[in-house]
């Protein structure tokens, strides 16, 4: 028995205690002789509130171990509840550790309960019946064996949220499945948008010894158990130690973790990786001293804080919307037009037959675009059919619900009109007018404009108020966040039809007002546009564009402009100068680049590495007043404080909460920056620039 | 174009007490358990050969709804070219899943299916939902004791004086007797397909034996017990069988297909009969149903070396020993006691008994016929006589 005395911090939320309970399971009924003592993981709770790990769970395992081993059984087994193992520690807990001796003590608490299921004089088994994350697979390292669920996925996804697997984790899979598979799980993983294994994944990584269906899975692992125990079947382990995969193992972690933060070197990363390649020699106590020390580290760090407060505001926001009326609101949306047949609406279309299952008709100029546009969205079907991701017949029931016209009368009986068409204001002002004759006075209006005043389209329109900013990110399949843009006239009708829609598409959403570039365009424009400034001054291309990496973005200015295009980032820049002030310039640079067509300031080189694009550089304006690297960070970042506190002076969105999650959601900035301004506030900056952070002290730092 | 129909094998969940061991569990799903228990024990057959999964339930509703035989099939992870269809008989339910099955075989329409019964009384009290047509009383279709099976049992006892509380109480503790005696011999456990039942408070629990046998019971605590059924009556929980939760599944063949692909043969079918008898006496089915099913075999009484009867209550057991002129404590008539210990989940009961039938077979190759029978609510019984494969003698009746 160990003695575990911790208590949770004050002001952490009460616990919902997962617990362990115990009970003799006959193994004559299996063909083994003797008793095996089967823990149950119950907090009591449905399978949507997992079975988490906080103190009183901790102990009450501890205890559950104790009494499992008082009752001599041949072997010691634990499982979940339905549905669910363990998703780990519990989160929320974490955040309301206010000195480095509690972060220590909750690791050494987890350590000191787990590791007696791997140091017991009797076999111990992981049921994993369904879920387990993080700690919850732990759990299952430490035992000697570990069956699975088919139907359950398992993950160790500290290093996602910015911790390590500190609970043996780090420590105990490369020893049980050698460099390369743990660095997979651990790093690669986690890191790919923390990735989760299928039981046929973790079965082939051997992560765990057997899968079973999960109709009668305890039984059969318990079967499996018998067999283990009466020598009928044996488990090979493999030694590590002098495998030669260690040091590239680590090289693919180490890259992997650049790529993922943009050449920045980030400690959650970096300190499993040295956790792992620890392991080849670690012991168990060596291991996890390590391991009690790097969780500390992390835990006590304002990234960490940041990121916790990222991962809580993407499940929240995830489910509610702020600032949206009542669903009741809400009409049906039966039909949909999308006017545009390019890649932009073609990619609306898409996602709104997938999710809406209803007619969509795509409109253009001429018949050659609607027919592209038509064949893309059933080409993109017929692609996730090829993937096995789709059936052949959703696809067929969906392709026939795609058609186009040149005739924009087709949308005379839609709930839902979307345009994509050109950014230019006078041709969507027209577009309006021409629809109100066609469509319904109900009939929503709305517009997927990136930078665009959306009330300035409503201008002559009989009925301005069905008439929304509905702004998605591209790919629009994969970017989660939708900017929804009301005017001063859309009524809540439309405001609730479109945040229904969003909701059928499965987007995080955030209601903006209609103010130009709303906010995740506004704030990167802003940003580049600082870069391309110091640029155009005389800064060196590279150091302009390579003065951000130590911030942890995924993408730097100018590979982002790649990816936009100097054409669209251009063309919003003039239209945020126009409706924003001179603060956004028009780069020489910019103007160049998009004259001669040259697309991007990096092209594949013949060895498939990125290299300078001699067409961008030879157009490079040639300024005399060059600046630093730390120069141009400190402008970028200056220039995003002065823009976040303007946007919430003029309630473009009402909370600092709503900017972080469009720059996590929208930019795919990293949580450990918690979207941005977290990072700002923990810099210095928006106390420099503003006067005062963002958020108070403790939301997304530590509370210090 | 008849074709032999044997069983393959049978087995069944352990039992519980309804509102106990099961009490977080579904009745599906303990079915699904009993089937997968089934083709587990049975590998060599490709489960894509199975024509047909019949699921009886004496109330289909709720989680013994949605056509437990088709429902069952998919749960349990057949392919879905495998059908299923629900059967109802009440307690004789997964009795006639095995013969009209058995028909199908005998037909040549099937070569495998898997007959089987649940009863889940804990989430289905006896009862529940009904709504008898006023018919049956106002015209006096039945009495009002018809309905209600304590008090059928009650009537046996009426019809049957010398059939007194005492010989039941003595009957129903041999049961609990047997029972013991054979759970220690490892008899009844062998065919039990370990289940896990969950329980919130105190996590899984793996059940590998039934629940409801009494091995401590004596006859003054028999003596002792209450009459709910009528004041100074005769029958009490003691000598009935319990509420119970329980599900089994057979594997049934056409013999020549069974043989080629290697699967053993715990017992072949002879004859089978239903019978109907006045409602509120239900419990004296199996006599009219064994006359009709020994008729059809060309069989007598005295040729049936073993006997499996479904102990729904003493008394009804004790008017078919009598009636054949059997002794109470014959030890040929459930060797391994019988519901009254083990329990009586409704429609499920009826395979329990051919389970140990086969099982019975076994151990008697002097043996060459057997018979499971049992009383049905309304006023029926059901007898299925069987030969043993294991049969070595030479003479009918083998002893």
């Amino acid at each position: 028995m160990t003695t575990v005395s911790m208590q949770m911090p004050d002001g952490a939320p009460e616990e919902v205690v997962t617990h362990a309970l115990v009970r003799d399971v006959d193994l004559g009924a299996f063909g083994c002789p003797g008793t095996l003592a089967l823990i149950t993981l119950d907090n009591g709770q449905d399978h949507n509130r997992p079975n988490t790990f906080g103190v009183q769970s901790l102990q009450s395992l501890d205890a559950a171990i104790t009494e499992a081993l008082s009752r001599k059984p041949k072997a010691i087994a634990i499982t979940g509840k339905p549905f669910i193992f363990a998703a780990g520690a519990d989160l929320s807990a974490l955040a309301f550790l206010s000195n480095r001796e509690q972060a220590l003590a909750i690791g050494k608490l987890g350590h000191d309960v787990l590791r007696r299921l791997g140091e017991s004089d009797i076999p111990t088994f992981a049921f994993i019946n369904g879920l387990a994350l993080g700690g919850g697979l732990e759990v299952g390292l430490h035992c000697t064996y570990r069956t699975l669920a088919t139907t359950a996925f398992t993950a160790l996804p500290e290093v996602f949220l910015g911790l390590v697997p500190g609970w043996g984790g780090a420590t105990l899979l490369p020893q049980l499945i050698g460099p390369e598979r743990a660095t997979q799980v651990i790093i690669l993983n986690a890191l790919n948008n923390n990735t989760m294994m299928k039981s046929k994944d973790a079965l082939v990584l051997g992560v765990v010894d057997a899968v079973f269906d999960p109709a009668d899975f305890l039984e059969r692992s318990i079967s499996f158990a018998a067999q283990i125990l009466n020598g009928t079947k044996k488990i090979e382990r493999a030694d590590y130690s002098n495998d030669p995969g260690w040091e590239s193992a680590l090289a693919t972690g180490k890259a992997a973790a650049l790529k993922k933060y943009g050449g920045a070197e980030i400690a959650a990363p970096a300190r499993a990786l040295a956790l792992i390649g620890q392991s080849r020699t670690a012991t168990r106590t060596s291991g996890f001293d390590a391991e009690d020390v790097a969780l500390a580290d992390l835990v006590m760090s304002d990234a960490l804080r940041s990121s916790l407060y990222a991962f809580n505001l993407i499940m929240k926001k995830r489910k509610k919307v702020e600032g949206a009326p009542k669903p009741a609101l809400a009409r049906k949306v039966t039909k949909v037009g999308v006017v545009g047949a390019g890649l932009m609406a073609s990619q609306l279309a898409l996602i709104m037959v997938r999710n809406l299952k209803c007619p969509i008709v795509m409109t253009d100029l001429d018949q050659a675009r609607v027919d592209k546009g038509v064949a893309w969205v059933h080409a993109e079907l017929a692609k996730l059919v090829e993937k096995k991701r789709m059936s052949a017949e959703s696809a067929r029931r969906l392709s026939a619900l795609v058609s186009g016209s040149v005739d924009q009368s087709v949308f005379a009986t839609a709930d839902f009109v979307i345009e994509a068409i050109f950014e230019e204001l006078s041709l969507k002002q027209v577009l309006f007018k021409n629809l109100e004759k066609i469509v319904s006075p109900e009939c929503i209006i709305a517009t997927n404009t990136s930078s665009l005043s959306v009330e300035a389209m409503t201008q002559g329109l009989e009925h301005p108020e069905r008439v929304i900013g509905f702004h998605f990110f591209n790919p629009v399949a994969i970017m989660p966040l939708l900017e929804i843009a009301r005017t001063s006239t859309t009524d809540d009708a439309t405001t609730a039809t479109a945040v229904a829609i969003g909701k059928e598409l499965k987007k995080t959403m955030v209601i903006t007002k209609d103010s130009p570039g709303f906010v995740v365009n506004r704030l990167l424009i802003r940003f580049m546009g600082e870069i391309t400034d110091a640029m155009d001054e005389g800064t060196p291309p590279e150091i302009a564009d390579n003065a951000m990496r130590s911030v942890g973005l995924p993408m730097s200015p100018f590979e982002l402009l790649g990816l936009v295009g100097p054409g669209v980032a251009l063309h919003v820049a003039e239209i945020l100068n126009k409706n924003l002030g001179p603060r956004y310039r028009i780069s020489p640079t910019m103007q160049r680049l998009v004259a001669e067509n040259v697309r991007t300031f990096y092209t594949k080189g013949d060895d498939g590495k990125y290299v300078a694009n001699p067409a961008a550089l030879a157009l490079v304006e040639k300024g005399t007043n060059p600046s630093t690297s730390e120069q141009v960070r400190m402008r970028a970042l200056n220039a995003l404080a002065e823009e976040a506190r303007m946007m919430l002076d003029e309630g473009v969105v009402s909370t600092p909460a709503e900017i972080d999650i469009c720059m996590l959601l929208g930019a795919g900035w990293p949580m450990i920056l918690g979207g941005i301004l977290p990072y700002l506030d923990r810099e210095g900056i928006s106390q420099a620039v503003c006067g005062k952070p963002f958020h108070e002290k403790g939301v997304a730092s530590l509370p210090l | 174009m008849s074709h032999s129909v044997v069983v393959v094998d049978a087995v069944r969940t352990p039992f519980g007490k309804a509102g106990s061991l099961y009490a977080n569990t579904r009745a599906d799903d303990l079915m699904v358990r009993a089937v997968r228990g089934l083709l587990e024990r049975n590998p060599k057959l490709p489960p894509n050969e199975i024509d047909d999964v019949a699921i009886a339930a004496a109330t289909q509703t709720g989680d013994q709804g949605m056509n437990l035989g088709r429902s069952v099939a998919l749960l349990a992870g057949l392919p879905n070219t495998v059908p299923g269809y629900a059967i109802d008989r009440w307690c004789a339910g997964a009795l006639t899943a095995v013969t009209t099955i058995a028909g199908a075989i005998a037909f040549g329409s099937y070569d495998f299916a898997i007959a089987g019964g649940v009863e889940h009384m804990g989430n289905h009290p006896i009862g529940d939902g009904l709504d008898p047509n006023p018919r049956y009383l106002a015209e006096k279709i039945v009495e009002q004791d018809a309905l209600a099976m304590g008090a059928t049992a009650e009537r046996l006892h009426d019809r049957f004086p010398t059939i007194t509380k005492e010989r039941a109480d003595k009957y129903a503790l041999n049961s609990q007797v047997k029972t013991a005696a054979a759970y220690a011999a490892g008899k009844i456990q062998r065919d039990l397909i370990p289940t896990a039942a969950r329980n919130a408070e105190l996590g899984w629990a793996i059940a590998t034996v039934d629940e409801p046998p009494r091995p401590t019971t004596t006859l003054e605590g028999l003596a002792g017990l209450k009459t709910p059924f009528r004041p100074a009556g005769r029958v009490t929980a003691g000598n009935s069988s319990g509420l119970n939760d329980g599900a089994t599944a057979a594997l049934l063949a056409n013999e020549k297909r069974a043989l080629e692909l290697g699967l053993t043969i715990k017992a072949r079918l002879v004859s089978f009969a239903f019978a109907g008898v006045e409602p509120e006496i239900m419990g004296y089915g199996p006599v009219p149903a064994t006359i009709k099913a020994l008729a059809k075999a060309g069989l007598s009484i005295g040729d049936i070396g073993l006997f499996e009867i479904n102990e729904a209550f003493a008394v009804q057991v004790l008017a078919f020993l009598e009636h054949f002129g059997i002794a109470d404590d014959a030890s040929n008539v459930n060797p391994f006691g019988g519901a009254i210990a083990v329990g009586h989940p409704l429609a499920s009961s009826g395979v329990r008994l051919i389970l140990n039938l086969a099982r019975s077979f076994e151990e008697h190759p002097e043996v060459r016929y057997g018979m499971t029978t049992m009383c049905i609510g309304l006023g029926m019984g059901g007898t299925v006589i069987w030969e043993n494969p294991h049969f070595v003698g030479t003479t009918k009746a083998g002893k």
